[in-house]
């Protein structure tokens, strides 16, 4: 792979970096419109008790599969429950799948990719090639295996996708890590005296960390794709939480007739994920000039 | 290149024997019994019992384990504890469903998706170009499994247009097992009903399958274009009068087209994944499906060969890509 890395700015040229990034976010109207998206569903994720017009979980048989109509917006499945009401509670699920899982594959792959981009030699070769292992594997069947083999339940699906997903970090650490060692201020700290420790947690993590949240957003409508998918083929959430894969799977013998069953919960999720690769698509546009779509 | 080609083999043979040393204590230590499953909650523990002996699952998982490697030397993958066959014939029979079905994909996306990009990157920063960028990312957010329910209903259900799901009508009869695709058995057996049904039910789930394949393509064509079409050799053939078709057609696209086949690569590789997905929407009997049911059944031996050949097509397919590499762009060399 290439191990060379094209010079790393220092922190504070960094931190303004970031600050002039973020302002040319909210200046495009794609990623204002994803952060718009995300910021909607943070605010309805909190407030779901409030606005949601029946409990998630409470069933009523004898309205089951009613069609939309002003009692039911998103009309009910099949054992009662209101769809709209489950969809907003499902907001909470994504969002702590989405978070939690990029923040447990960084704590991951992170340390391993500072320790082995550092010393280099048998320690880096041998976290390569653990992480050549586990790429050597489709993530989503990966997943599956983990997932099976922990029990299905919300908690495992994040670390089953943390699990399967830490290498790419790892790697990407190790780069930025690559880079950030031959530079003349962690060559300063050495002479200094600071150790390894030191040097990596003071020195160099700080260089990494933006990097690598960037790379975690822009993976996020990834991460809850593929826990939709584990909860669609049954390695995921299981019922009768209001998990939005579980909610299509659920209404797929009702494709048929009853439609709306299937279809809000699969929109729920296409929106979510547009919001976050909106955004992300921003961020790569700036980051990335070739791909822009105006000249700038 | 030789050398090169030696230690790539050698590299991904170890990281292929990592995975399957994670995947079989991961498949082991899934809770439950396979034998009491199979059986059912009425069977007497005794012919539990024996059953566990005769397969070996009473042993530790150590020694079950060097018993797997020992079999595998001699090129057997055991029989499957739910098809009670054995794996390597289950994998013969499954395999060729999901190849037809991610070939026929990664055509309609490479095609689909080269043009989609030309067309955008000539259209840049006009409405048109907007508009496919808008559609590739809304295209990107659709979960594969949501969109084949969707068309399914659309198409099959709603307009009767397309033929359901599975790969024939029962009605047909099946062509003669050659190759195992059926498009292909059927053009082989010259049975021209057969073809055109099987492609009718090819069709729906390669496009669901191959629709993140597009989006990818498409926005890698679209890059690759703008780079290359600012190039002077470029400004040269317009200033030729060349028409623009020529210039763009042969000049830039020939040039542009080497990351792009690179990310072709990837992606057919990737189609692995989507297909666990796709096949369980459409009834499609390929390896997605297999997989699925046999972690689902902790059917160990069937996991375990799943899992080689995934693994297996999953590093050919990047080797592939990174030769490709070489052979496209004579810059690159490999140590």
């Amino acid at each position: 792979m290439n191990d060379a890395v094209a010079a790393v700015p220092t922190v504070p040229a960094q931190r303004a970096h970031r600050r002039a990034l973020l302002a040319r976010a909210l200046g495009n109207p794609l990623s204002l419109a994803g952060l718009l998206i995300i910021g909607a569903l943070l605010l309805i994720s909190v407030i779901a008790p409030l606005i949601a017009p029946y409990d998630p979980l409470v069933t009523d048989v004898p309205r089951r599969l009613e069609a939309p109509s002003d009692a039911h917006l998103f009309g009910t499945d099949a054992l009662g429950r209101d769809i709209l009401s489950r969809i907003l509670y499902g907001t909470r699920i994504s969002l702590r799948i989405a978070i939690l899982t990029g923040v447990i594959a960084t704590l991951l792959g992170a340390p391993l990719g500072l320790i082995s981009g550092y010393f280099r030699g048998r320690v880096d070769d041998l976290v390569m090639r653990v992480t050549d292992m586990f790429m050597a594997f489709p993530r989503l069947i990966l997943a599956m295996a983990i997932a099976a083999a922990l029990r299905p339940t919300l908690e495992n699906v994040v670390i089953a996708i943390s699990l399967a997903a830490w290498p790419a970090y790892a790697r990407l650490a190790r780069a930025v890590t690559l880079g950030l060692r031959e530079e003349n201020f962690v060559e300063a700290a050495r002479a200094l005296g600071a150790s390894p420790a030191r040097i990596l947690a003071r020195h160099i993590a700080p260089g990494v960390i933006s990097p690598l949240v960037i790379q975690v957003s822009l993976d996020m409508g990834g991460i809850i794709l593929t826990a939709a998918g584990l909860g669609f083929i049954g390695f995921g959430a299981q019922p009768p939480t209001p998990e939005w894969g579980l909610m299509i799977s659920e209404g797929r013998t009702y494709i048929t007739n009853e439609w709306w069953v299937s279809t809000f919960p699969g929109i729920a999720i296409s929106l979510v994920v547009l919001g976050f690769n909106l955004l992300g698509d921003g961020i790569r546009d700036i980051l990335d000039p070739r791909l822009r779509s105006v000249r700038g | 290149m030789w050398a090169y080609i030696v230690r790539r083999v050698a590299l991904a043979s170890l990281a292929i024997a990592g995975v399957l040393v994670i995947v079989f204590f991961l498949s082991h230590i899934i809770p439950g019994d396979p034998v009491a499953a199979i059986l059912g909650p009425q069977a007497p523990n005794d012919v539990i019992e024996d059953l566990r002996r005769r397969w070996g699952l009473d042993r530790p998982v150590h020694e079950q384990f060097v018993r797997f490697v020992v079999r595998l030397a001699r090129g057997d993958l055991g029989d499957s504890l739910a098809t009670h066959r054995p794996v390597i014939r289950d994998l013969r029979e499954f395999f060729p469903a999901t190849f037809e079905l991610a070939t026929a994909a990664i055509l309609i996306g490479a095609l689909t998706g080269l043009a989609v990009g030309v067309v955008s990157a000539v259209a840049r920063g006009r409405p048109l170009d907007h508009a496919v960028r808008f559609l590739s990312l809304i295209g990107l957010s659709m979960p594969v499994f949501w969109l084949g329910l969707i068309l399914l209903y659309i198409f099959y259900y709603r307009i009767p247009l397309l033929p359901g799901p599975g790969q024939l009508d029962i009605f047909i009869a099946r062509p003669p097992w050659v190759t195992g695709m059926i498009t292909v058995d059927a053009l082989l057996a010259r049975d021209g009903g057969a073809l055109i049904n099987a492609l009718g039910h090819l069709l729906l789930p390669a496009v669901v399958l191959g629709s993140h394949a597009l989006v990818g393509i498409a926005r890698i064509t679209r890059a690759s274009m703008l780079e290359v079409l600012g190039q002077d050799y470029v400004k040269v053939a317009r200033a030729k009068g060349l028409a623009e078709r020529t210039v763009i057609l042969k000049h830039a696209l020939r040039n542009g087209l080497l990351p792009i086949i690179t990310v072709i690569g990837i992606y057919y590789g990737g189609l692995l994944e989507g297909a666990v997905l796709t096949e369980t929407v459409f009834a499609w009997p390929g390896l997605g499906r297999y997989a699925t049911s046999a972690i689902l059944s902790q059917d160990f031996a069937a996991i375990m060969g799943v899992t080689i050949v995934i693994a297996l097509i999953f590093s050919l397919a990047n080797l592939i890509v990174d030769l490709a590499y070489g052979l496209l762009n004579p810059k690159i060399r490999y140590e």
